[in-house]
């Protein structure tokens, strides 16, 4: 008796401690999401936030050949690897991408064109235009919900001095977009990119396409 | 025999007419309850002519449907009530049910009738109109253009994760809004550049599949002004839940307004689409697996 007493404890005990072990792996699993940065504001009280899209993320990333957006610090250069962006209400937000990948062009020409932002405008390396050829765009950011749409033209194919892996160096070949949007109310809204970007996926829309932390993510309004 | 020694006559004529009367009262109550109290609350209401006719179709459905669940109701609480057991000192089994034809061909006849109806009903309604369902590239249901108006068309252009909208008759022109001049019949061609998606203009009664290289026609008479909410009604992939946008019925001349504001806005974009085209297949890509 005593020994089958001692059985049908040891197996409760276990019985409980994998039950535990699988409830704080689902737990964990659903509660786990990338984490987020705060744009910066500028003494005009608006906001800044700067990016940087790569062709493939870092060597130690678990998916080393996704494609991906980074939030990057202008001046240390350093990169992070979060794609839910924390920003003010109702505030002008000036963003600037650092775009270190290729073309691959749209699926829609649509997207070619900035919509939502100041102006109707976005600047490409400092110049000020209403979009780009729908051919040359490696990267579209867009926010749906608020009707923000801005694509990112690649480098050449014929550049240089490309960097592979993020994190990328002012010293690499690059282009600078930049544009300004008015945020919305408080809210969580979420951003995605237009152009089949990913590579060996099908039609280039698997993986880091279907992927919140690589290119999507959210906009927390606070 | 009961436990106490009675019989207990389960066929007799009595429990028959109790419940037809139990449930004859009960569909005299509930019917026009449904269909004046109910019914004008059902979806998905009155944005469009379309739209009242589903909600007039639902109501049809629910006043049917409603004596048949009382039918069923009735007749279980009756005999749970008529035949329970009064005094429970000993349980014992009631009787063995036996077939009885009168009540199964009654049956037979009753739902025969019902579902043949509501099959004609069903038919006559799709075919007047279309109801607002995707009728895919040859509609053979059209309703007609309201007088003093002309047909509308709308492309609608589905992809990961966003839906478009396509105005041929106004230069082509594609927006990321929607609006539509009140009392008009509009015509949605609806197509997708990469999945399948589903149109899903609610409060217009309007669902239509979008599917890559198919045009699938949908149409939808718009009565006064109101705003509706479009959603994607078919899993398309991680954004699938975000993929929604509201649109408005407006008068004509705010639409005329509208529709101007977009042409001039969306203008450097409209130079870059390719021509209109009731499907469109975009050219393999270079990272394309």
């Amino acid at each position: 008796m005593a020994g089958a007493g001692k059985r049908i404890a040891l197996i409760t005990i276990t019985a409980a401690i994998v039950c535990v072990v699988i409830g704080l792996y689902i737990g964990l699993y659903l509660t786990n999401v990338p984490g987020s940065a705060a744009a910066t504001t500028t003494a005009t009280g608006e906001a800044q936030l700067y990016l940087g899209t790569v062709p493939a993320a870092e060597t130690t990333d678990p998916h080393p050949t996704w494609v991906s957006y980074y939030v990057v610090d202008a001046k240390a250069q350093t990169w992070q690897h979060k794609t839910t962006f924390v920003l003010p209400a109702n505030t002008l937000v000036h963003v600037t991408i650092y775009n270190y990948d290729s073309a691959s062009a749209l699926r829609n020409n649509w997207f070619g064109q900035a919509t939502g932002t100041v102006g109707g405008v976005m600047a490409l390396n400092g110049k000020t235009m209403p979009g780009i050829d729908p051919d040359l765009a490696s990267h579209v950011f867009s926010i749906p919900q608020i009707g923000l749409a801005v694509p990112i033209q690649g480098i050449p194919d014929s550049a240089k001095n490309p960097c592979g892996n993020a994190p990328c160096s002012l010293s690499y070949d690059h282009t600078t977009t930049t544009f300004t949007f008015r945020t919305p109310g408080k809210g969580l809204y979420r951003w995605q990119c237009f152009v089949p970007c990913a590579a060996g996926f099908i039609a280039g829309f698997g993986g880091p396409m279907q992927t919140v932390g690589y290119m999507d993510g959210f906009m927390k309004v606070v | 025999m009961s436990a106490h020694g009675g019989t207990v006559n389960v066929e007799g004529p009595r429990h028959w007419r109790n419940v037809v009367v139990l449930w004859l009262i009960a569909s005299v109550i509930m019917v026009p309850v449904v269909i004046f109290l109910i019914g004008p609350g059902l979806p998905p209401g009155n944005g469009s002519v379309e739209a009242s006719g589903q909600t007039a179709d639902n109501t049809v459905l629910l006043a049917l449907a409603t004596p048949v669940a009382l039918g069923v109701l009735v007749y279980l609480g009756y005999v749970l009530f008529a035949f329970r057991e009064r005094t429970p000192d000993v349980v014992l089994d009631g009787p063995a049910i036996r077939g009885n034809s009168s009540v199964q061909f009654w049956w037979l006849i009753v739902t025969t009738t019902l579902v043949l109806f509501l099959a004609g009903y069903g038919s006559v309604r799709l075919l007047a109109d279309g109801s607002g369902g995707g009728q895919g590239p040859n509609p053979i249901a059209r309703p007609a253009v309201p007088a003093g108006g002309k047909l509308l068309v709308v492309q609608v252009v589905a992809q990961q994760w966003q839906f478009n909208y396509r105005f041929p008759g106004y230069g082509g022109v594609e927006t990321n809004q929607i609006e539509l001049p009140e009392n008009t019949l509009v015509q949605f061609n609806v197509t997708s550049l990469d999945v399948i998606h589903s149109f899903w203009a609610y409060e217009l009664g309007v669902k239509a599949d979008a599917n890559p290289g198919v045009n699938n026609v949908a149409y939808v008479t718009t009565k006064g002004p109101v705003i509706f909410h479009v959603r994607c009604a078919e899993l398309c992939g991680l954004w699938h839940g975000y993929m929604f946008n509201q649109g408005r019925v407006v008068s004509k001349a705010d639409f005329a307004a509208w529709i101007a504001r977009q042409r001039v806005y969306f203008a450097p974009a409209t130079k870059t689409l390719p021509p209109y085209s009731k499907t469109y297949f975009p050219p393999a890509l270079r990272r394309a697996g």
